[in-house]
């Protein structure tokens, strides 16, 4: 019935021997990563990791494992997305007049595109979910999330997105289009390769999980919090990720909407986004937005909440003004909708409609300088103690305020027909999101790491981090704006202009300095582990916390709470240690926890399967492995069994060696890490 | 919950809960929150619908294709089935797992045949020429109706499974659990279909 043709077409698709790239930088990357990841599966085996892993981690369910695994996967993907930052600024600072630079212009267009996808949906996606996913079941006194197995799925659909993307760098090619993929250039007339699917199917799989994890989380902060917590006792952070989430939910739908018209339009031939027959291409701009402008603050309320835990808890006040905290924080949940047209005020939708989106734009701007005023007036008469989270949200609060004034600027529509696409909106939004949202990671990582790890980061390193990337943002991006402001647009890979030389030398050394403070943070994490035992806290609460997950252990036991706490206050767990608690030692009953499963891991690898068969158009496999997917979920809702009881004589053992650190500490009071007393506040 | 989360005027403040707190079900919220974002999707596609479903391309309108009578008989038959999906959750309401069974099977029938009819509807319109590629008007009424039948298409495989596991394991709190959410969701594509069928029919016919 085939020919060999057809049977290899339907098998292989588009795949055949021309998919790999041969580019010396592919290459030379490939060759490394292939060389490390031989050498990162013989230590493995070597030091019999695999079982572990697989009982502890992939196949876990626990929220404060898959929390750790989202940031990890974030840290990662960071510095990939980091090198493509480092190529584009070296490239840019040298492709002058004669030298063409030494990115050839496919190569670069694939670079900056992949940048920008895996900074938003692979870096600071991952490390929000992560913090989210960490932080609110402990917060809200809870002993997981609602729906353990799906947070599970939704980690490892967001890790199979990043697979596809990774994929993407050695077989094959990503999408030239930018990180959006406007149409008609996405369309399969301009991009008739597979580098466009690649970015279909990477955000579509991750799509899912992150969706799949909002609506968990939304789920676990209505239904489980500790008796007595009412929304307004909730802390803050929770409140930013219950918007977050609500916003998560009701934007993704609309991506994976418009990337499925989109496929469509490129495998199916229809006419959504074409130039004939119909199609309307700024349809898909506004579309794209609409779930665009929301995600922005998706990303960054999780680091305002951040940033308000930490301005509270080392300035040893309540956060003022907890109140009208949340009522900004739900306001720009509600307004974020209603500003997407900003994006294109040159698109020409006539003065009226860019005036109503541009005045919208600038309300945002209120409650969010609310906050900046809250949190100043949070650290006005505190004992402020500087460490490494606090510098993080100093140097966030000076560095945002500038993003958001230039943000202001743009959202002036007649400003921004000058500014629209330049490298003063490239300066504008990286002041916002490295500013802002990856202020607020290392922030948070350098905060709770504590919790995570029962260890403290090191001090000196994270010093450096902070300073290098201060320094090294402000030398990166200043600059940008200077050559926005002189007419430069983004996406260039070649100049003429050699005046404008010095300004992308100096981007490129600040990007430099960037480079080195990610490594002062890798160094930070290795020598922390290396003088863990000095760095130890027993207490479960080296800052003198204030919100709940301080009243656990570091690391918390699989149970969060031996009992859960019953709140009745705002800042519960500072109100307890006010009020004189006494830690019960005893009367422990079994606990009822749900059961690890793989099924998460198979049905996202399976998922990325589908994704990749799809992608090269190998439509048997893709078949087959679309209904192994469907089998396995069908066979997977036939388990009954998914949960257990944890034995209180196993609480009772876990919990009594807790008392017996506690009071060991208590004795001898020699927590002093480097010549600061630790609060041994816990009875 | 008992607890009175209050500081009680009598006795000490109480700090932690002595064992009798469980959080609450949320399995039902959490659906109804899928359900809410399964809806934007078909926001989306109802908002392309509005601003394409005039771009005919010279091609053929929905006044020239329409068939109404056979899409009345569709829409008769897709809410009949939520009636019978209805009359299923009576019965598990009084514990019958026969009539359980029975109720769901007529829904699947039902089910089965409106699909059968929109199949058949495709079909012809696609022989005629008149398929998704030919104008923005098509690309978005067969992406609309079509993501329409495709979530009832997963519907009845979720249907077929349940009564699998019901007929396995009887009534259970977990099958219950999972008959309530199948019938949210079974009742929500009805909800969507009455849009399809009013904004993308009746309106289409319109001059």
């Amino acid at each position: 019935m085939f020919n060999d043709q057809n049977f290899s077409q339907l098998v292989f698709g588009r795949l055949g021997p021309d998919a790999i790239p041969y580019d010396p930088i592919v290459l030379a990357t490939l060759a490394m990563m292939v060389l490390g990841g031989i050498a990162l599966t013989s230590a493995m085996t070597y030091f019999r990791a695999w079982g572990p892993l697989w009982r502890n981690w992939i196949t876990s369910i626990d929220h404060k494992k898959i929390g750790i695994m989202y940031i990890i996967l974030g840290i990662v993907m960071l510095l990939r997305g980091f090198a493509d930052a480092l190529l584009m600024r070296a490239h840019q600072a040298t492709a002058f007049a004669e030298n063409p630079g030494f990115l050839p212009p496919h190569h670069y267009d694939q670079i900056f595109t992949a940048h920008g996808v895996l900074m938003i949906f692979f870096v600071a996606m991952p490390m929000v979910t992560g913090f989210m996913n960490f932080v609110v079941p402990l917060q809200i006194g809870a002993r997981d999330v609602s729906f353990p197995f799906l947070n599970n799925l939704s980690f490892w659909m967001t890790a199979s997105g990043a697979i596809l993307m990774m994929v993407s760098l050695f077989v094959g090619e990503f999408a030239t289009t930018g990180w959006l993929a406007y149409p008609p250039l996405s369309g399969i007339l301009q991009s008739p390769g597979v580098g466009v699917d690649y970015y279909i199917w990477a955000l579509q799989i991750a799509g899912v999980g992150t969706s799949l994890s909002g609506i968990n989380l939304i789920a676990t902060i209505i239904k489980m919090r500790a008796p007595g917590m009412t929304m307004m006792k909730m802390p803050i952070f929770t409140w930013t990720a219950l918007c977050t989430n609500v916003l998560i939910v009701a934007a993704f739908p609309v991506l994976t909407a418009v990337l499925g018209l989109l496929t469509l339009d490129r495998t199916v031939g229809t006419n959504f986004f074409t130039n004939d027959l119909g199609g309307n291409a700024m349809m898909y701009v506004n579309l794209i937005w609409i779930w665009g402008h929301p995600e922005v603050y998706i990303l960054i309320l999780p680091a305002f909440g951040i940033f308000s835990e930490i301005v509270s808890t080392f300035s040893h006040k309540r956060l003022f003004g907890y109140a009208s905290m949340v009522y900004a924080t739900v306001v720009i949940t509600i307004l974020s909708y209603v500003v997407w047209l900003h994006h294109f005020f040159t698109m020409g939708s006539g003065a009226s409609v860019n005036a109503f989106f541009g005045i919208t734009t600038m309300i945002i701007s209120i409650p969010t300088g609310a906050k900046i005023f809250n949190w100043l007036f949070t650290m006005y008469r505190g004992r402020i103690v500087f460490d490494v989270p606090m510098l993080w949200t100093v140097g966030f609060m000076v560095t945002f305020v500038i993003g958001g004034m230039t943000g202001v600027l743009l959202a002036i529509p007649a400003a921004d027909f000058v500014l629209h696409n330049s490298l003063f909106l490239i300066a504008h939004f990286h002041n916002v999101i490295i500013g802002g949202v990856l202020f607020g990671m290392f922030a948070g990582i350098n905060y709770w790491y504590p919790k995570a790890f029962g260890y403290k980061l090191d001090e000196f390193w994270g010093k450096c981090s902070f300073w290098l990337w201060l320094v090294g943002f402000y030398l990166a991006f200043m600059p940008l704006y200077v050559l926005g402001l002189m007419g430069v647009t983004r996406r260039m890979s070649h100049f003429d202009d050699m005046s404008l030389q010095f300004w992308f030398q100096l981007s490129a050394f600040g990007a430099a300095l960037i480079a080195l403070g990610i490594a002062a943070f890798l160094i930070q994490l290795g020598v922390s582990y290396r003088n863990r035992v000095q760095l130890r806290d027993v207490t479960g609460d080296p800052w003198n916390g204030r919100t709940l997950e301080w009243s656990t252990a570091s690391p918390p036991p699989d149970y969060n709470f031996a009992f859960t706490p019953v709140v009745h206050e705002l800042d519960a767990w500072h109100d307890m240690k006010q009020r004189g608690h006494q830690r019960p030692v005893q009367g422990f009953k079994p606990i009822h926890m749900p059961k690890n499963t793989p099924a998460g891991f198979i049905v996202s690898m399976l998922s990325a399967a589908v994704g990749f068969a799809v992608i090269w158009h190998m439509w048997l496999i893709a078949s087959l492995a679309f209904i192994a997917t469907l089998a396995f979920v069908i066979l997977h809702t036939f388990n009954y069994k998914r949960d257990f009881y944890i034995a209180a004589s196993q609480v009772e053992h876990t919990e009594d060696k807790r008392t017996a650190l506690l009071l060991h500490a208590a004795a001898n009071p020699v927590g002093q890490i480097e010549g600061k007393p630790t609060a041994l506040v816990v009875a | 919950m008992q607890i009175s989360p209050t500081l009680a005027a009598d006795g000490p403040v109480r700090f932690y809960d002595d064992g009798d707190h469980h959080p609450q079900q949320g399995t039902l919220l959490g659906f109804w929150i899928y359900l809410m974002s399964d809806c934007l999707i078909f926001a989306v596609l109802f908002a392309v619908y509005a601003v394409l479903g005039r771009s005919y391309a010279a091609g053929p309108s929905g006044a020239d294709l329409f068939n109404l009578p056979l899409v009345a008989a569709n829409t008769a038959l897709l809410l009949f089935s939520s009636v019978t999906y209805g009359l299923a959750m009576i019965g598990m309401q009084h514990g019958h797992k026969k009539a359980v069974l029975g109720w769901l099977a007529a829904t699947g029938v039902l089910g089965a045949a409106f699909l059968g009819l929109e199949v058949f509807e495709f079909y012809h319109l696609i022989a005629e020429g008149a398929g998704p590629q030919r104008s923005a008007f098509l690309s978005s009424f067969f992406t609309l109706v079509g993501t329409h039948g495709l979530h009832v298409t997963f519907g009845m495989i979720w249907l077929v499974t349940l009564m699998v596991q019901v007929n396995k394991l009887g009534l259970t709190t977990e099958n219950r659990r999972r008959l309530m959410c199948l019938s949210m969701f079974w009742h929500f594509l009805d909800v969507i279909w009455i849009g399809v069928f009013t904004f993308v029919y009746l309106m289409g016919v319109l001059p």
